[in-house]
């Protein structure tokens, strides 16, 4: 399963393509490719963001569903997703859950 | 202090606008990130996990109060904050705005900083021993120096696109503050039998992937010659430095290949046809850079000493800040003072908005306007009377940042590692914090004595893990954080490259893994007088790997 991530040109905001068709800024709603037509899509919808500047370092990256919700497999996604392991304050773990769950 | 001439405020003025036009035509989308990126490289801007990063340079890692107020103002305004010191003397800024960046570069161009050659293959901020000027055992300040290879390199047409980039640090004392063995260039500033002053010149170290310790292939260069010495060299690195593989590009590879003699005349050659021309520094001009980094007279404060002596009567924890954080200043009424960045449990490194922002009212009020940037990322006020050190310490307390700590071993290095870096293979921050608050009583740390514990969080070792007495370097074993244990390193006058001590740590047992050989240490040194390091280098790895890994030590 992978899903879509990218940073926000303008502001470096780290966001995922979701299932409503838009970078979002939390990876909850992101839209999964299960087979490789599904990551082709994916792909070229990346492409498509980074050729009309709305995004930049376009990457398909590894998840699974965890108690349905998605869980990048690496790391480093999970801390792009959350945000700084030391510091709740920042990043999206420091969103209040209303504003991550919308 | 240096102040910038026209040329440099002209010259930052003009790149600023450069930049704001290119971040502009970027945002319309006019320039392609293709295109972009060695932009806004050139200027500083990274792409990280959660955002931009902003690298600003503070040339060998000089400051002001009106500049490090610039710097709190950046942090509130445009960041999170708060802002992290590196390794290099610089600060970063972990959540910038692309947008917002020709605002903060105006606001740094305001108080003559700048990012430019904070990034990319050219000749980076040039480091300097964080107490010049100040200590006792300086033979004369390395900055103007700094400062003569920061004017010659900045833009420098014939050095911005070298096979990588390229790092020079200058100490003025025997005692290396300024890790010179472990640079591209390091320069010591010395004195010759007839009392001239000159370099040794130290050629191609560095860590990395492929840790060296440089080579020295001059004793003596006269002071005259500095530039055009160091012309040669990156002349004969620029030419044959190898452009073939990122890894083998730095010019400790082409010293290690080409061999030190041959590299040596090569260089000389070089010279020989560049030494006596406009590259000879007139005497004048370094007399006149020297002038911008005089001292600040300081009056005599006889009472001082007796100042102290009641209050350390009065305090013990201000006692103990005094023997660890207060270093012995060329002038018997001063003293120079080690601001901790690293309190216990504390990300090493980061100063909030409101911390940067008091201590500039410290450095103003006791400390004549100056303020260093160590590059174990800690801030120093060089000058400071020692009939003011109560006072300092009372303002350091309020702020939280008078933790007695300097050189024991939570005053770690670790660099952003995972929690922000791009190319982290694990993460540096929770490490650090793990060891020192393990470490956390005072009482233990002094007992340990001086340790220089270092974090990096990929080979790139920015965290200085090579040459910490003791080194961790994260990497990524089968999607997972492990942690590499090497011993023996050093960054000083006796630069070693530690080695890796065997099989790594898990995050959940490096911090036992770190007692383990810090308790096989207490066990086996001589006394307390001897040191971690020296200790190490009388016995060699044998009962630390036996420790940590028993039987299985045997066994390999
Ligand atoms: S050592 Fe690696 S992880 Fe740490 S800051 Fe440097 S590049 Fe990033």
């Amino acid at each position: 399963m992978k899903i879509l991530t990218a940073n926000r040109l303008t502001d470096g905001e780290a966001v995922w393509f979701s299932t409503d068709h838009r970078w979002a800024e939390t990876i909850d709603h992101s839209e999964i490719a299960s087979d490789k037509a599904g990551e082709e899509r994916l792909e070229a919808i990346g492409h498509a963001g980074l050729a009309n500047n709305e995004v930049v370092d376009v990457n398909l990256i590894d998840v699974q569903l965890v108690d349905g919700e998605i869980r990048p497999t690496r790391l480093r996604e999970q801390i792009r997703a959350a945000g700084p392991t030391n510091r709740n304050d920042l990043g999206k773990q420091a969103r209040p859950a209303v504003s991550r769950a919308a | 202090m240096y102040r910038y001439d026209e040329f440099d405020h002209d010259f930052v003025k003009a790149r600023v606008a450069e930049f704001t036009d290119q971040v502009e035509r970027r945002l319309a989308g006019e320039i392609t990130e293709d295109q972009f990126r060695p932009l806004r490289l050139m200027n500083g801007v990274y792409l990280q996990l959660h955002a931009y990063m902003l690298r600003v340079a503070i040339p060998y890692g000089t400051l002001n109060s009106r500049q490090l107020r610039m710097l709190a103002h950046i942090a509130r305004k445009y960041d999170k904050g708060y802002g992290h010191f590196t390794t290099r003397q610089n600060i970063q800024y972990n959540w910038p705005a692309l947008s917002d960046m020709p605002a903060i570069l105006a606001d740094l161009a305001s108080v003559e900083m700048h990012a430019i050659q904070t990034s990319g293959n050219c000749i980076r901020n040039v480091t300097a021993d964080h107490f010049a000027a100040a200590a006792a055992d300086e033979v004369a300040d390395p900055r103007p120096y700094a400062e003569i290879l920061r004017q010659w390199s900045s833009v420098h047409p014939e050095f911005s696109y070298l096979p990588r980039k390229f790092k020079i640090a200058v100490t003025g004392a025997e005692r290396d503050r300024a890790a010179i063995q472990v640079h591209d260039i390091g320069l010591h500033l010395k004195k010759n039998a007839a009392g001239e002053l000159g370099f040794a010149v130290y050629v191609g170290g560095g860590q990395g992937r492929t840790p060296m310790i440089a080579k020295k292939i001059r004793d003596f260069l006269p002071e005259e010659d500095l530039l055009s010495y160091t012309t040669a060299i990156l002349r004969v690195y620029n030419l044959n430095g190898r452009r073939d593989n990122k890894y083998k590009a730095r010019i400790k590879i082409l010293v290690h290949e080409t061999g030190v003699e041959e590299l040596t005349r090569q260089v000389e050659a070089e010279w020989e046809a560049l030494k006596d021309g406009e590259l000879k520094l007139p005497e004048a001009d370094v007399r006149a850079i020297e002038a911008y980094f005089a001292p600040p007279a300081l009056v005599a404060r006889p009472e001082g000493d007796e100042a102290v002596k009641t209050a350390r009567l009065d305090s013990r924890s201000f006692g103990e800040w005094l023997d660890q954080n207060v270093l012995t200043h060329k002038n018997p009424d001063y003293a120079a003072v080690t601001i901790s960045l690293k309190g216990i449990g504390e990300v090493p490194g980061d100063a909030t908005d409101s911390q940067m922002e008091a201590v500039a009212d410290i450095a103003e009020k006791y400390g004549f306007d100056e303020l260093r940037v160590s590059h174990e990322q800690n801030l120093i006020l060089p000058h400071v009377a020692r009939a003011d050190l109560k006072a300092v310490y009372d303002a350091l307390v309020e702020i939280d940042l008078a933790t007695a700590n300097s050189n024991l071993i939570s005053d770690i290095i670790a660099c952003p590692g995972l929690d922000y870096c791009a190319l982290a293979n694990a993460r540096s921050i929770p490490v650090a914090q793990q060891i020192s608050l393990r470490f956390a009583s005072l009482e233990r740390q002094r007992d340990i004595g001086e340790l220089k514990l270092k974090i990096s969080g990929c080979i790139n070792a920015c965290g200085h893990h090579h040459v910490g007495h003791i080194g961790i370097l994260g990497v990524e074993k089968k999607g997972a954080e492990l942690y590499q244990v090497t011993l023996g390193g050093s960054g000083d006058e006796h630069t070693s490259i530690g080695e890796i001590v065997g099989r790594g740590f898990g995050p959940e047992e490096i911090t036992d893994a770190i007692e383990t050989v810090v308790d096989t240490y207490l066990r086996i040194r001589n006394d307390r007088t001897e040191k971690f390091i020296d200790a190490y280098r009388r016995v060699g790895a044998a009962p630390f790997k036996e420790a940590l890994y028993g039987s299985e030590a045997k066994a390999a």
